[in-house]
């Protein structure tokens, strides 16, 4: 029985060096020993479900974008397809290849990324300067192709924005070309590497079952040895056309995790290699109404991190009537919990870090249960309750202005 | 020697102006290789220096639920200890400033003495990532020192001398007997990383775990103090291991002896930092392991074969 005087109760978060967004852990410590993990989201709930249902299909493309930094074209992707489907509308071929193909490049930034991250969670800042430098040559090719380095901005309802150029093709084959010898050296620096395999394995167990139970997504539940993969299961833009493996795994730990990405590159460059080569000429976009008519529809999607769920309800008019988004770190964050069990707290980075978490993608709305005065407000109750408690510190707020705001 | 020459002796050089200097300029060697070997530009030449004086600019924070006694002491005793261990390690002649026999002991004492100013200091910070590094600092201290200690005292075996200065003499005597002595030197490099905490053996000060371990709470003066004692210890580290396992061109002249010195400084500042390149940090009972099952036995080798050694001849 843990004896409870000698449990230390640690704070990692909602500020903390090893995390990059506000998130709380609250680790009670027998030692080194993790006895208890409080997990606690929502530091980083920034509206945008509910400023999208203020704004018109077409601006929404650019604020769900802004869902994530580093999977943004996994969100509009996302939500353009839910909107093409609601209004019937049959995306040209050519752009159907153009999403893929930045679908992929974005997955080798990602995963580079996080290649980088675990390693710096793990004190090993050299693979994080390696990898990092290495990602560059992705991000300069995004710039190149779409004008922009992470907001990408190529998607729209129906189609993409920007064309890729004959002369363009081979540039990207040079840049996989160049990234595919790296990945070469850090599956082997992986496999060899004496510290890097002793931090890794073991660590940050979840069993299939617990995977398959906890709703696991992405990397985290295919190495866990579970089969499934949205490219494959439910092909979206060009996916149904190109050849590729399902990269999973037996070993259910962080290295598991580490090698299934390190895998997935691989087949992401070869992917990459069909897409350029197989690219068929064609329009870019077909002419989308501005008023969608009224109907509802789930779009799934493979991002980096795993299945990205957008639900869009539409009621006819330019804007639509709800958005909903469930972000894959969602849906592997229960599993982090069960991963830390019975571990030490030298491994907390890295297991965290192991689901490549994204906290501000994940933060919707939360309602805290543990406070007997907590309870929902709709959004004129959240006016009134601005206003007041700004009155009562001596500030009148309801005098000034807003813009478009006919009533005051 | 007056009181004034030794005033003069311990306070500028080579005393604490001295290693202080060379603490920074050692401090640059390391983070310049270190991100040299990343592919990384690193910093300008006096980023140390300006890093230093910026925080002794800053202003300096004392948690309230902290002891104020040991806080305040902590980062001047660690200096204070790194010094004093400076005077009695020969560092370009033949002997140190104040030698006598049994000095090797004392260094080792007083090298120490940053260690447990660290456990003191964090522990008496009161906060939860100081306590825990502090903890973690105390741990680590026993898995290492003692390969080092086995490690240093194996060269003495031969030498028949607890004095530094006698040890360094004995070898420069005997020119190719420094070669029996490798083993003891990659296991004194292993325990030096240990002691200054660095990567693969920095979970006391482990950023993504306890932010910055014993030094979470310390700001300021308080943090330089701390940050001078730990590039003062590696000179003195190194110096220690360069006295002991590298005794070349003690009988030179002042300045060449000088040049020498550095070089071997240098030399083993590069191994220190191309270590922690290559690595990523151990887990605080991973590391006890390796110390005792891997580190702790090749000292005891060392010992040995400087045992047979010493009938043989």
């Amino acid at each position: 029985m843990p004896d409870k005087e000698r449990i230390v109760r640690v704070p990692i978060g909602p500020q903390h060096p090893a995390l990059k967004e506000p998130e709380s852990f609250m680790v009670d410590l027998q030692g080194e020993k993790i006895s208890a993990v409080t997990l606690r989201l929502g530091y980083n709930h920034r509206g945008i479900e509910k400023g999208c249902e203020e704004r018109t299909y077409v601006q929404d493309v650019y604020l769900v974008e802004r869902v994530c930094g580093i999977c943004s074209h996994s969100h509009s992707t996302a939500f353009v397809q839910a909107v093409e489907e609601i209004a019937g509308l049959e995306l040209p071929h050519r752009a159907a290849y153009i999403r893929t193909l930045i679908a992929e490049l974005e997955r080798v930034h990602s995963h580079l990324l996080w290649l980088g991250v675990a390693g710096h969670e793990i004190g090993f800042d050299t693979l994080l300067m390696y990898t990092w430098r290495d990602r560059e040559q992705v991000m300069d090719l995004f710039a190149e192709l779409t004008g922009n380095r992470v907001n990408y901005g190529i998607n729209t309802v129906g189609g993409v924005r920007r064309d890729i150029s004959p002369e363009q093709l081979p540039r990207i084959l040079k840049v996989v070309d160049a990234l595919e010898e790296r990945t070469k050296y850090y599956i082997e620096l992986a496999m060899t590497e004496e510290t890097l395999a002793q931090r890794l394995s073991g660590v940050g167990k979840l069993s299939k079952e617990d995977a398959v139970l906890l709703g696991a997504v992405g990397p985290t539940a295919r190495a866990s040895g579970v089969d499934r993969d949205t490219r494959r299961d439910d092909p979206y833009a060009a996916y149904g056309e190109l050849e590729f493996q399902v990269v999973t795994d037996d070993r259910c730990d962080v290295f598991g995790r580490a090698v299934v990405r390190l895998g997935e590159l691989m087949q992401t460059y070869s992917m990459i290699r069909q897409l350029v080569r197989q690219m068929p000429e064609g329009p870019i976009t077909v002419k989308a109404p501005l008023r969608i008519p009224a109907g509802e529809a789930v779009s799934r999607y493979e991002a980096p991190r795993g299945e990205d769920v957008h639900y869009v309800k539409a009621n006819g008019t330019d804007k639509p009537e709800r958005v909903k988004i469930r972000a894959p770190t969602l849906a592997n964050t229960q599993s982090v919990a069960k991963m830390l069990e019975d571990g030490y707290l030298a491994d907390l980075p890295i297991v965290v870090a192991a689901i490549d978490p994204c906290f501000s993608c994940t933060d919707r709305m939360i309602a805290v249960k543990t406070r007997e005065d907590a309870r929902t407000m709709g959004w004129e109750e959240l006016v009134q309750y601005g206003v007041r408690w700004y009155r009562e510190r001596g500030v009148d707020v309801s005098k000034i202005k807003m813009r478009g705001d006919s009533t005051a | 020697m007056t009181v004034g020459t030794a005033v003069v002796n311990i306070l500028v050089f080579p005393g604490f102006l001295f290693l202080v200097a060379l603490g920074l300029a050692g401090e640059f060697v390391d983070r310049k290789l270190y991100a040299r070997f990343q592919n990384r530009q690193g910093p300008p030449w006096f980023q140390p220096v300006a890093d230093v004086l910026k925080l002794f600019g800053k202003e300096d924070v004392i948690p309230e639920e902290a002891d104020r006694t040991t806080f305040n002491l902590a980062p001047v005793f660690a200096l204070a200890a790194v010094v004093a261990a400076s005077l009695y390690i020969p560092l370009w002649s033949a002997t140190s400033l104040f030698p006598f026999d049994g000095d090797l002991i004392v260094v080792l004492y007083l090298l120490l003495i940053p260690t447990v100013c660290f456990f003191l200091g964090g522990w008496y910070s009161r906060s939860v990532f100081a306590t825990l590094g502090a903890v973690r600092a105390i741990t680590q201290v026993f898995a290492y020192e003692i390969p080092l200690f086995v490690a240093l005292l194996a060269p003495s075996l031969l030498a028949n001398s607890w004095s530094i200065s006698k040890i360094a003499a004995y070898y420069a005597a005997h020119p190719w007997l420094w070669l029996v002595n490798l083993i003891g030197f990659g296991v004194a490099l292993v325990s030096l990383l240990g002691k200054l905490e660095r990567v693969p053996f920095d979970t006391p000060e482990a950023e993504t775990e306890i932010v910055a371990g014993s030094f979470t709470e310390y700001s300021g003066r308080r943090l330089a103090f701390f940050r001078l004692a730990i590039n003062c210890e590696a000179i003195v580290g190194a110096s220690l291991i360069a006295a002991v396992f590298l005794p070349f061109g003690l009988g030179l002249a002042p300045w060449l002896g000088f040049l020498v010195y550095l070089g071997k400084v240098l030399l083993i500042l590069g191994i220190l930092a191309l270590l922690r390149t290559l690595f990523a940090r151990l887990r605080i009972d991973q590391m006890i392991d390796f110390c005792w099952k891997v580190v702790a036995p090749i000292a005891f080798l060392q010992v040995l074969i400087n045992l047979v050694v010493r009938e043989l001849i």
